[in-house]
This record gives structure tokens, C-alpha cells and sequence, in this order.
């Protein structure tokens, strides 16, 4: 049966950052342009989540009255810190010594989530029409082999594939220029780079887990305003990761944990990692009295300049953190992201306009400050790859002393899939129970994302080879999906002696890391029904 | 046959609810919030009882403050013909909301009005009962199934005993049980039909109805945190502590 199809000028796929702000720039330069702009979650923002700690450049140029517009972005970074931790001690990093990509003092503390609702808000005013609900779950192609538009999930199918009472056929949306903007490993920007091989001659990509919880916490405790990072303890010197406490306003804390997805211990658990980091005395004292009201996690894109794949392709571009513009050494992506959005939307009206190749896109791309930006930070991230210790002072050198402008570029060597060592040759790790005061288990947080599939539609973890897991990866890496996972979908159960690999993919928090990090590429992350996921509120 | 629907807007039911640190309610700040789920049935049966040529219109109405209309616009968008958004801020009570709906009632003349059985935010179950004995019209409750013959409903309801049959005249109020149907999903070409569809928008003081609360809210907190449980090596030490120690048998 042939769908309903409806024409656009512009179809953008995904509602964060860098999606809205091609939407509204694209409005900004010729109202006249047809834009629309479709989001997988129940709402723009419910599946947003970042630290967040913002820097301003981006939105100054998109929307430079965003005060006078009562934009959420209010707390003003007044205080910064830096801690290396011990197992019971820290360091306190004087911050004058810290690289300035790491000084925040005109950045602000927001919620990314309310920020993308705002600049929906915005982008509505200006005549885009944006679907939430809607995933985007196929790409269609032009008899030519461009990128045609795509297509929106069917609704209402059963776990068979079945047609449900309610069931409603997807919709084709065809544009001429469509933007991918999903985010980290967004599953059609993967299809893009590897149909177009738009990473051809770059290295892997890289990514890291970050996790994410808010705490009300004690007055005495909070000083709004205040951004902390740490370094260190509970990893190794070998796994790259660290911490961030960011002080907001209402008495909350943003308290995260991101690990970089290259560590090689079958045996980590990047939740359990975060767990256990919260009982250090110095962040301890901080939730001590609180109360954790959020919980969540998501993939985020490390790989920087060296890993970034090209951004565009007949008939598309791939943009923000499906491409992978995230400002590492800053631990900031929103405001590159949003660059690359700007750059897109004058891109698409230029093109348009005077019927060039949307290949201008590279030179606009390499002209601008994100790419200044993100050539002084490349080397930072596989510098930490020798450990932390000889990273912090690579760092130190290349970003203090030459500011990035060091005649050489590391390279990232392996892709993160492949960097686990077989389980009987790393050590097991015993992580503390949690005490339901200050560190939790799995059940509990996932129920705080307000996570919801409907239960009977087709399962959106995908396996390869449905074996796989038991016949292999178990016996090899001890199953690992069962640790990284941070909503606990992958569970290995053993029934009358048997061992069955089981997904319950209704508490998916759509974070990708399975995607990403299973050692063999098995689990493939695809749509599920529109809505689904998180309902994630101010993260 | 023209039929009436009434939708409120509630924190979804995926959300988990938060209290207030002072003890004045619950947190709504940044909280998703949805059409409340057995509306969504109300809805959907209008929906099915046109399609089957039974009705002519279909206006969807909700009472709240200005986003309340989304639940208004989700209505449209799945086959309500127009809407009735009766704009009031604040905590709003079912007796209001009833005397808010027999005004739109008496305005719009319908021959049935179809809402949920009950809200979940306040759990209330109260507006659809009150609006048919302020209108002295019949009710058919926690309906389970609901089927037209010539002026008269027969409608199944779910109670505690099983489920039992009735008949009312029409017109009629009836309130609605999740079991009645599956709502469907709104496609993409009906939101944007959706969004040209009409919303007549009326102040609740234009209709002259007292909303003043008449309840006094003292505080609100949260249930005591349930204690964990114990795990008993047989039945006689299971038995021994329902006895001495819960004195429950």
C-alpha cells in the first residue's frame, strides 16, 4: 500500500539544539521556505539531556535580544572548581591553571531541555511546523541515489508486526533539502555515513556515557552558581571519565558522571561507576539531606575533528551530534551544535536560492569559529588514552602553552566496540549495594525517567544474531550489555540451567550505548513507536 | 445526534509525581502533561459512533488554564469537529467544572456528553454524575461498551461486582472506562488539519459560575515509604508472624 505523502522544502529530523536552530534560521533568512521539523519523543525536550553548562556564542547570534525573549538561560556561572579525587581525598585544582576552554565565567548553568522547548516556542512564531511524537524511522532515496526525505514510523503494529485496532500507517515526508539532527548515533545519520562513507579517511568515532541525576538539596549546601568538575577516583588511571556538579537555581544540583565508551574492563559498570562516585566525602557532603528527583543517561559523541565525519551528502546534511561536534576539552556540544545548525539553515537558503551543491556547507563549516574551535581541542581526547596522569599533562602542554596549536594531530585508533578485553583476562569489580540515600539501583532510577513504550509493539532492539549473545558474548566478555546498559534492558537469565538473553526494551532511556559499544555491532537501535522513551523534565 | 466530550488536562501517567517542599501540591513545573487517559476513550468512542454514521459533530471542551487547549487540539486531531476551551487559572473543582459544563451543555444542546470515569490527578470521579443530575438527565458510568439503539443507550459498566447492563433514555452523560476502547493515534495529516480547526475560547466568569474552591487544601505529602519486606524460611514462621507480629489472624 502507498503512503500519504506531503512536501516540504526542509525536513529536519530531531528537536534539540542544533535542529531548532536550523529551523529557525532557515525562517530567519526566507520566510517563504516550507520547514518541518519532527522529534521521536512525546514532546520537544523530553528527551533531552546534558549538564548543562551553556556557553551564549551560538544563541548571540541566532537570537541576540534572547534576554529581552525570556530565554531559560538565567544562572550565571560565578564560581568554578576543580577536584582530583583520591578514594577518600581530593585535590583542589587551582583554577588558573586549568586550560581556558575550561573557565566557564560567562557561561550560564541551564536546562538544555527547557532551552529546546524555548527555542521551539520560537521556532513555531516563525511558522515551522514541528511534530513531536514522530520518529523518523527510514530514509528514501531519489531514483538518483540522493536523499529524497523520509519516512515516519508505522504506529500500532504488534510485537509480530502485526496491525493493531489503533494502527496508522507512517507518513512519506519528501524535501529538498533534508537535515538529520538525532543527535549521538542518531540510527539514520549511521545508515547516511555508512551509505554515502562520509567517515571515509577519518578516524573511529569515539563516545562516552554520561549520566545525569538532579538533587534538591540542603540551602547550607547550595550556592547557585557554582560549577564543579572532577577527575579520577572511582576510575582508574586508564578509563577516561570524570564528574560534574553544576549548582542551579531552585536549590538544584545537576549532578553527572560521563566515561569514555573505549574502556576495555568487560567487567565496568559505567552506573555503578557513577553510583559509587556520589559517596566520596567531597560530593557526599554536597547531596547529604537531599533528595535525587531526576534521573537519566544518554551517549554522548567524543571523536572531535579527527572522527567527524563529512556533513553532507546529496539532498541532506548531517549536522550537531549526529555528525559528532561536540567541543571535548570544553565538555560542551549545544553551542557548536547550534553553530552547525546556523551554518546548515544558510547552506539550505543559499542553495536553494542559487541552485548550488549543498557542498558549500564544508567551506561555510571551515570558515567559522566552531572549527577553529574544534581544531585547538582535538588533541586532548586521544591524549587521555595514554592514561589520566600523561593526558593531564599533554593537556596541559598543548592547550595551555600552545592553545591547541601543536604542528601534529593524534589519532583515535580504535572504535569503541573494540576495545574490550576477553573477561578471564581483567579483573571482576565488586560494586558497593546501593543504600537508597545516595546511591540507588537501576529499577529505581529508570523509574524517575518516566519511561514508557507500549508494551505490544515490535521490540527496537534489534539483535543480528539472536545467538549471539549466549553463544558468545557471554562466554567471551561475560555478557557486557548487561553493565553498560544504564536502564538494565539487557538481562541474562537462566531458566531451568538454560541461559537466555533477555531485552526488555519497554525501559529503554534511548541512550544508544548498546548501539555503540557491543563488541561485535549485534544490537542495532532502531525507532520505536512514536512517543515512546523518556519523559525527561528540566535535564 | 450531536455529541459533547470533555477533556482535562493532567500530569501524564509515565510522570512520577512529585510534592511540593512546602506541602501546597504537587510540582508541575517542567512535568509533561497529557489529556487524561479514560478522556482519550470518551474520545475515541465519539470518534467510532460518527464514523458509524450515528452522529453528525462531535465538540470536544475542556476547562483550564490557556495550554489546556492541547488536550482540546489532540481531540481535533483524532475526529473531534471543534472545540470549546473555557479558560480558568488555578485549582478548579468538580462542582464548577459541572456547572461550567451544563452552561456549554445548555449552549451547545447535544444529545450525549461522553468524559472519562474519573481524572487521575484528583481521582475525584464526580464531574460527569454531577453535570447529569444538575441537567436531570440520566448517567451511564464506567462504561465498558456503549451501543446506540434508536433513543436509548445500552451501556456496559465495569463495577466492583462484575459488569452490569443498563439503558438510558437519551440525551445522557456518560463516563468512561479504559477497557471501552483503544484510542487511536493522531496521524501526522490530521494534526495539521487539526491545527485549522476551531477553538472557541470563553472566560469561566463570562458564564456566571461561581469556581471559587470549596474545599480547603491543608497539606499534601507523600505516602509513607513502604518498609521492605522479610523472607520467611517456612510456613509455620510465616504463620507465627501474621499472628504475633502484623495480628492479622
Amino acid at each position: 500500500m502507498s503512503r500519504e505523502v506531503m512536501e516540504y522544502d526542509v525536513v529536519i529530523v530531531g528537536g534539540g539544539p542544533s535542529g531548532l536552530t536550523t529551523a529557525i534560521k532557515i525562517k530567519q533568512l526566507d520566510a517563504n521556505l516550507n520547514v518541518c521539523l519532527l522529534e521521536k519523543a512525546s514532546e520537544i525536550g523530553a528527551h533531552i539531556l546534558s549538564g548543562n553548562v551553556f556557553e551564549t556564542r551560538a544563541l548571540d547570534e541566532l537570537i541576540p535580544n534572547w534576554k529581552d525573549l525570556n530565554a531559560p538561560v538565567k544562572t550565571k556561572v560565578n564560581k568554578e572548581k576543580f577536584l582530583f579525587l583520591g578514594k577518600s581525598k581530593s585535590l583542589n585544582w587551582p583554577t588558573w591553571l586549568l586550560p581556558s576552554v575550561q573557565k566557564n565565567h560567562n557561561n550560564y548553568i541551564i536546562s538544555l531541555a527547557n532551552l529546546c522547548r524555548w527555542l521551539a516556542e520560537q521556532a513555531e512564531a516563525l511558522g515551522v511546523e514541528i511534530f513531536p511524537g514522530f520518529p523518523a524511522s527510514e530514509i528514501l532515496y531519489n531514483e538518483d541515489g540522493s536523499v529524497k526525505g523520509i519516512a515516519t514510523q508505522d504506529m500500532g503494529l504488534d510485537k509480530e508486526g502485526n496491525k493493531k485496532d489503533s494502527y496508522e500507517q507512517g507518513m512519506e515526508l519528501h524535501a529538498k533539502v533534508t537535515v538529520f539532527a538525532e543527535g549521538c548515533r542518531g540510527h539514520l545519520g549511521k545508515k547516511l555515513i555508512e551509505k554515502f562513507e562520509l567517515d571515509k579517511g577519518k578516524d573511529p568515532q569515539q563516545y562516552g556515557i554520561g549520566f545525569k541525576e538532579i538533587w534538591e538539596i540542603k540551602e547550607e549546601n547550595h550556592h547557585e552558581g557554582l560549577v564543579m568538575h572532577t577527575a579520577g577516583w572511582p576510575l582508574d588511571n586508564k578509563t577516561y571519565g570524570g564528574s560534574f556538579v553544576y549548582h542551579a537555581e531552585n536549590k538544584q544540583v545537576f549532578l553527572g558522571y560521563v566515561i569514555g565508551l573505549d574502556y576495555k574492563n568487560p567487567y565496568l559498570s559505567p552506573f555503578d561507576e557513577f553510583q559509587r562516585f556520589k559517596t566520596h566525602p567531597s560530593i557526599k557532603s554536597i547531596i547529604e539531606g537531599g533528595k535525587r528527583i531526576s534521573y537519566g543517561a544518554r551517549a554522548l559523541i567524543e571523536g572531535g575533528l579527527q572522527s567527524l565525519p563529512k556533513m553532507h551528502m546529496p539532498g541532506a546534511l548531517l549536522i550537531g551530534c549526529d555528525a559528532g561536534t561536540l567541543n571535548m576539552p570544553k565538555i560542551k556540544g549545544s553551542h557548536t551544535a547550534m553553530k552547525s545548525g546556523i551554518i546548515a539553515a544558510e547552506t539550505i537558503v543559499e542553495s536553494l536560492k542559487e541552485n548550488k551543491n549543498l557542498s558549500i556547507y564544508e567551506d561555510k563549516f571551515k570558515k567559522s569559529w566552531v572549527y577553529k574551535e574544534l581544531h585547538a581541542a582535538r588533541n586532548v581526547k586521544p591524549s587521555f588514552s595514554w592514561g589520566l596522569v600523561l593526558g593531564i599533562i599533554f593537556t596541559g602542554i598543548d592547550q595551555i602553552l600552545f592553545r591547541g596549536k601543536l604542528p601534529f594531530t593524534l589519532k583515535h585508533k580504535h572504535a569503541d566496540h573494540e576495545t574490550l578485553k576477553p573477561a578471564n583476562v581483567m579483573p571482576k569489580i565488586d560494586y558497593p549495594k546501593p543504600d537508597n540515600v545516595i546511591t540507588f539501583d537501576k529499577t529505581s532510577s529508570v523509574y524517575l525517567t518516566g519511561t514508557n513504550h507500549t508494551e505490544n509493539q515490535p521490540v527496537h532492539l534489534q539483535l543480528k544474531d539472536k545467538d549471539l549473545p549466549i553463544k558468545y558474548t557471554l562466554e567471551k566478555f561475560a555478557e557486557p550489555a548487561q553493565r553498560y546498559c544504564p536502564v538494565g534492558v539487557y538481562e541474562i537469565q537462566n531458566e531451568n540451567n538454560l541461559e537466555k538473553f533477555v531485552i526488555n526494551s519497554q525501559n529503554c532511556i534511548h541512550c544508544k550505548t548498546c548501539d555503540i559499544k557491543e563488541p561485535s555491532q549485534n544490537i542495532t537501535w532502531v525507532t520505536p513507536e512514536g512517543g515512546g522513551g523518556p519523559k525527561y523534565g528540566n535535564m | 445526534m450531536k455529541i459533547l466530550v470533555a477533556v482535562k488536562r493532567v500530569i501524564d501517567y509515565n510522570v512520577q509525581v512529585r510534592v511540593k517542599e512546602d506541602g501546597t501540591g504537587v510540582v508541575t513545573d517542567n512535568v509533561k502533561m497529557s489529556t487524561n487517559p479514560p478522556d482519550d476513550n470518551a474520545v475515541e468512542e465519539a470518534v467510532k459512533i460518527k464514523e458509524s454514521g450515528k452522529a453528525k459533530e462531535i465538540v470536544a471542551v475542556t476547562v483550564g488554564e490557556e495550554k489546556a487547549q492541547e488536550t482540546v487540539r489532540k481531540a481535533l486531531a483524532v475526529g473531534a469537529d471543534r472545540g470549546v476551551h473555557i479558560k480558568v487559572d488555578g485549582i478548579i473543582e468538580p462542582l464548577a467544572v459541572s456547572k461550567i459544563l451544563q452552561k456549554i451543555v445548555e449552549k451547545e444542546k447535544p444529545d450525549l456528553v461522553f468524559m472519562g470515569k474519573q481524572a487521575i490527578d484528583d481521582d475525584c470521579n464526580q464531574t460527569g454524575q454531577m453535570l447529569s443530575a444538575l441537567m436531570n438527565w440520566p448517567q451511564a458510568t464506567f462504561a465498558s461498551k456503549i451501543e446506540i439503539k434508536e433513543n436509548k443507550l445500552e451501556v456496559i459498566r465495569e463495577v466492583d461486582e462484575g459488569l452490569e447492563t443498563i439503558e438510558v433514555n437519551i440525551p445522557a452523560v456518560v463516563t468512561c472506562d479504559l477497557r471501552l476502547n483503544e484510542p487511536r493515534y493522531a496521524s501526522l495529516p490530521n494534526i495539521m488539519k487539526a491545527k485549522k480547526k476551531p477553538i472557541e475560547q470563553i472566560n469561566a466568569s463570562d458564564l456566571g459560575v461561581d469556581t471559587k474552591q470549596r474545599i480547603e487544601q491543608i497539606k499534601v505529602e507523600e505516602p509513607p515509604k513502604r518498609k521492605a519486606g522479610i523472607k520467611v524460611a517456612n510456613v509455620a514462621e510465616l504463620v507465627q508472624k501474621l499472628k504475633n507480629e502484623a495480628k492479622v489472624i
